[in-house]
């Protein structure tokens, strides 16, 4: 059953804010030096420090510093020039120190915001604050064996956690805001953002309350969603519980919940009897740190130009559509590519719609991203100069594209190989021509009684007489020609 | 604000430390007899003072982000109470 | 001969001219230990690894249960961490090895730190050499006994609120904590955090300076090791101290102050005027709030570092008979109830309250707004002191089990030196007298940061001056 909110239908306002934690890239975990590594097997990316072992320190990665600074920047965050790390504290089998180190009341950034196209409109969302932490250990829990396996590998990790103001007012609001977030941070490379991989994971708080009202309702935080799509489920059915308890006369409990995927629906976490106390204290291990303005402009100046900036440039400077732009500012990586086969080629339409239509099927086709596609931006631009001059026609140059990538072979030697050439020569054209239209005399009959545009059949039986390698407007012309002069 | 049976068992919770009935009375005792005595300290005019998380002034410690080896799995594991397939044994968790 | 009677300078000099070898005076202390430690019982146990003799200083040396040995049992005394055997070295210990220092065993002291006296290890007190039914101080007990009783050179201890200066003053021996950030605490298993440091204990100055030597230093592994360098600390054993000026706050001289000690530490003021010192009378207005400041901040930080005692990864784990709350709840209240003594399950309460919402204002943040007064008290009177004294402790070595029923009494015998790392200052301990009873006294001197050498030429010339060192307990 799909689950419309407008908020003319609903009687009630929906509030919900993200918190999204992003594993960073850093050679190194945030406090030791272990390798930051996804995949390893069991406890062997571990170190006396990360096992939280007695008498162990941390030391903080200057690189994961840096790239706090730098997504702090990314959502128009202020960096605060005083920074520090404080202990959450908290039992957990996962938690080898029995503490979480994290950034409490000086995190790297606050008072951000990121631009969000929602349907129709773009609002800003603002970003309340991101801070640095590490991440804790992996528990498998093994039922048969009635008892659970941890693994400190993932312990330490770098992990910045992106927290935003209570400013989405719908499901599909917290999923573009995802999408667009996800974006932005993969343009600045210091996360491959991958929910699967669970380098990028979100919990969401969500509230309702009646509309108009300016105080918040009683929120309940959701977990354990894998997906943008689970989230924007997950919150659709969290918004009707909601409702329903309301409108049924009940209170909305404070409470975490479990999204269950599989069964679509929240269930309560058993093991939060108790409301956790942190008891958050600055942690004496680690020392404060201030952030010189000239860092910060270092940063700064090393920002990668992010999507938002590029897809208006891109509308203005190429006069691209809206869709074409989109699609490739999608991948920072698309939108490289297309500006490198730009200076071979200054073609921006044509270019963006090769890009955007059969070279965009071609990556969906093989589940690839255009970084991993053995096709470089001068292999494309040749191939589109002989779509254009006429060695052959559209229909084959996507032929050609496809037996490029799968051969790993530039355009003129596959055209030649495969005998794709356009056959535009009038001789060989005529003699096509010719058996056409001894085999379609009705539809002569109607060309010389003044219908032109009939001519358009006789071509395409002419193209697949010539197994699509005749040219097209040439085969029109030559038509018309034998038609008007016999 | 003095120091009850209940603080105790709260705080023993949070602390994870199980306090049987007939060791409740000591401790609550002793835990409200040392809060009582640093309830002076509620005699100092501090408003005006920052607090010292760090007695000298150290700042800006950062380490380069380079690869240094990790321990092997059987060195992890050597200090184990519990282990099973490579990882740190424990009860069934629930969640 | 007796090997083991001497200092580590006088067998270094040995070393030097052939008149004895390293291991015969490694054999000489072990035998020394066999002899008199079943009275003593300054050691847990006996290191596993053998030395081999070789580098600049092989001196049989103590360490403290507390800091991380590689391949050794290392328990801080209590039974939660029993059968625990480090993977890697203490950065200490690594500086211990290349000197080449003999590592003889490992010594007792209060379970985790918390203690004044020794006695809340989990294997029992250690019992004073000059008086075995006395304590010997804590919580380097262990530390302090060994060496007053010849069973170790010398020894490395640790020190949050005057667990190396207290031990020392009632062994009558020399201890001194660094200045904060001094030593490396990377592999120290920690009390509070921002309070403890490494520190040395020995037979007399010249073999405190000479042990400073080995252990100070940065360590890029501890973000909170100073990157200060570090002087020849033997270059400050100067007999002189004209001109230089002791404060003395007046503070110091308070109620329950036995008298012999008071006594004992203003004849050591006369002396050091004869000898040309200035003494100035100062005040430290905040110090009759420093036990409270300590015993909220320390605990605090003891109440979070302790939290990785669970039973999950190493140590004790207690198997829970039957369900109360839920199997892993259960596993970590029962290992912690069962791994930690009385004195650490109240310091981790208390310090668990000082941190629990609607209270860190009350008692941590304030604790920490106090610390500033004190550390600010401090710097005011060394803008115009050199060196502060104090007794180290207001009395001498009380016995066994007299202050255990009454935890409040034990911590205030910590009054004289806690500010000292509240501060993050240098601050030495050095024999000056015995009580009628025949206990030792010990003053204490406290100095500007990274102002060792400050100390150690007041004590030498202290020191140099008196006989107290050269007394020997009747074992």
């Amino acid at each position: 059953m799909a689950f419309k909110e407008t908020k003319s239908m609903s009687q009630f306002e929906t509030v919900i804010g993200l918190e999204v934690h992003l594993q960073l890239n850093t050679r190194t975990k945030i406090f030791c030096s272990c390798a930051n590594q996804y995949g390893c097997a069991p406890n062997t990316n571990v170190c006396p420090v990360c096992l939280g072992l007695p008498g162990t320190l941390p030391v903080l990665n200057h690189q994961a510093l840096l790239s706090g600074i730098k997504v702090g920047l990314a959502l128009n965050g202020e960096i605060n020039a005083f920074i520090k790390f404080d202990r959450k504290n908290y039992y957990y089998p996962d938690l080898p120190k029995g503490y979480q180190i994290s950034q409490f009341d000086y995190p790297v950034a606050k008072n951000g915001y990121l631009k969000v196209k929602s349907g129709s409109e773009e609002k800003r969302i603002g970003i309340k604050r991101a801070h640095l932490e590490e991440d804790a250990g992996k528990l498998i829990h093994d039922n048969s064996g009635s008892c659970s396996l941890v693994d400190y590998n993932r312990t330490g990790t770098p992990l910045i956690e992106i927290v935003t103001e209570p400013d989405l007012r719908s499901p599909q609001e917290a999923y573009d805001y995802l999408n667009t977030l996800k974006l932005t941070l993969q343009y600045l490379g210091i996360s491959d953002c991958d929910m699967e991989k669970g380098s990028l994971r979100c919990d969401a708080n969500v509230s309702i309350r009646p509309a108009g009202q300016t105080t918040l309702g009683t929120k309940t935080e959701l977990k354990n969603m894998n997906s943008f799509r689970a989230v924007k489920t997950a919150l659709e059915y969290e918004v009707r519980r909601h409702e329903q308890v309301i409108t049924s006369g009940g209170k909305v409990e404070q409470e975490t919940l479990l999204w269950d995927d599989e069964k679509a629906q929240t269930r309560t976490m058993r093991s939060k009897e108790q409301a956790h106390d942190y008891r958050y204290f600055p942690d004496p291990d680690l020392v404060p740190f201030t952030i010189d303005y000239k860092v910060i402009d270092g940063v700064r100046a090393e920002l990668p130009e992010l999507p938002q900036a590029k897809f208006l440039r891109f509308l203005s400077q190429y006069g691209l559509s809206d869709y074409d732009a989109n699609i490739l500012v999608a991948d920072g990586r698309m939108a490289d590519f297309f500006e490198a086969a730009l200076k071979e080629y200054p073609q921006a339409k044509k270019i963006a719609n090769w890009l955007a239509g059969p070279v965009l099927m071609e990556l969906n086709n093989r589940k690839v991203s255009i970084g991993s596609l053995k096709l470089s931006p001068k292999g494309l631009v040749d191939l589109i100069a002989k779509v254009e001059e006429g060695q052959v026609s559209n229909l084959v140059g996507k032929e050609v594209l496809t037996f490029m990538l799968d051969e790993a072979k530039d355009a003129e030697d596959i055209i030649k190989e495969k005998g794709l050439a356009q056959v535009s020569d009038d001789s060989a054209l005529f003699v096509i021509i010719d058996e056409v239209i001894a085999q379609n005399p009705a539809v002569v009959e109607q060309i010389k009684s003044g219908k032109p545009n009939a001519a358009g059949f006789l071509v395409g039986q002419a193209m697949k007489k010539s197994g699509g390698r005749a040219n097209p407007k040439k085969l029109n012309e030559l038509i018309t020609r034998r038609i008007t002069s016999a | 604000m003095p120091v009850s049976k209940n603080d105790v068992k709260y705080i023993a919770a949070l602390a994870r430390i199980d306090v049987p009935e007939d060791k409740l009375e000591g401790f609550t005792k002793s835990l409200a007899g040392i809060i009582q005595y640093v309830e002076q300290l509620q005699k100092l005019d501090v408003d005006q003072v920052k607090p010292t998380s760090h007695a000298v002034p150290v700042g800006n410690v950062l380490r380069p982000d380079k690869v240094k080896p990790s321990l092997t799995n059987q060195e992890a594991l050597a200090i184990a109470v519990e282990a099973k397939d490579g990882s740190f044994k424990v009860p069934l968790v629930i969640e | 001969m007796n090997l083991h009677s001497l200092t580590a300078h006088a067998l270094l000099d040995l070393f030097k001219s052939g008149k004895a070898s390293a291991k015969e005076a490694y054999e000489a202390v072990l035998g020394r230990i066999k002899t008199v430690d079943p009275r003593v019982k300054a050691y847990v146990h006996m290191a596993h690894s053998k030395p081999d003799f070789q580098g600049e200083m092989p001196i049989p040396i103590a360490i403290k249960d507390n800091l991380c040995t590689k391949q050794e049992e290392i328990t801080c005394a209590s039974r939660i961490l029993k059968g625990f055997r480090s993977p890697y070295d203490a950065g200490v210990i690594e500086r211990v090895k290349k000197s080449g220092g003999s590592i003889l065993g490992i010594v007792n002291m209060d379970e985790f730190a918390f203690g004044s006296s020794c006695e809340t290890s989990c294997y029992g007190p250690t019992f004073n050499p000059w008086d075995l039914q006395c304590v010997p101080g804590g919580s380097s007990g262990g530390s302090a006994a060994s060496v007053a009783a010849d069973e170790a050179m010398w020894a490395l201890g640790s020190d949050t609120g005057g667990s190396i200066r207290q031990p020392a003053s009632f062994c009558g021996i020399v201890g001194l904590k660094p200045t904060y950030g001094r030593v490396s605490r990377y592999g120290l298993i920690a009390f509070a955090s921002s309070l403890d440091q490494i520190g040395p204990l020995t037979k007399d100055v010249r073999d405190c300076a000479l042990l400073m030597n080995i252990i100070a230093g940065y360590d890029e592994r501890d973000s909170t090791s100073v990157n200060e360098p570090v002087p020849d600390f033997t270059k400050a054993l100067v007999n002189d101290v004209r001109g230089l000026k002791i404060g003395i706050p007046k503070e110091a001289f308070v109620d329950g102050l036995d008298p012999e000690v008071r006594r004992s530490v203003e004849e050591a003021l006369d002396l050091l005027k004869k000898l040309g010192a200035v003494i100035k009378e100062v005040s430290l207005p905040h110090t009759p709030y420093a036990v409270a400041t300590y015993y909220i901040v320390a605990t605090a930080e003891a109440s979070s570092n302790l939290a990785r005692f669970d039973g999950v990864r190493y140590g004790l784990r207690a198997q829970p008979s039957r369900v109360r709350k839920n199997a892993l709840v259960d596993m970590y209240e029962e290992t912690r109830s069962l791994g930690f003594g009385d004195e650490a399950k109240r310091r981790i309460m208390l310090g668990t309250y000082a941190l629990s919402s609607g209270y860190y204002d009350a008692y941590y943040l304030r604790g920490q707004k106090v610390r500033t007064l004190i550390k600010n008290d401090l710097d005011e009177v060394f803008k115009d002191c050199d060196v502060i004294m104090t007794p180290t402790s207001p009395t001498v070595a009380f016995k066994v089990g007299e202050k255990l029923s009454d935890p409040l009494s034990m911590y205030l015998s910590d009054i004289y030196t806690i500010p000292a790392n509240l501060a993050g200052i240098p601050a030495i301990s050095i024999p000056c007298g015995f009580s009628q009873s025949g206990l030792p006294i010990g003053l204490q001197l406290m100095g500007k940061a990274f102002d060792e050498e400050m100390l150690l030429r007041v004590s030498y010339t202290y020191e140099q001056n008196t006989e107290w060192h050269l007394k020997k307990p009747n074992l």
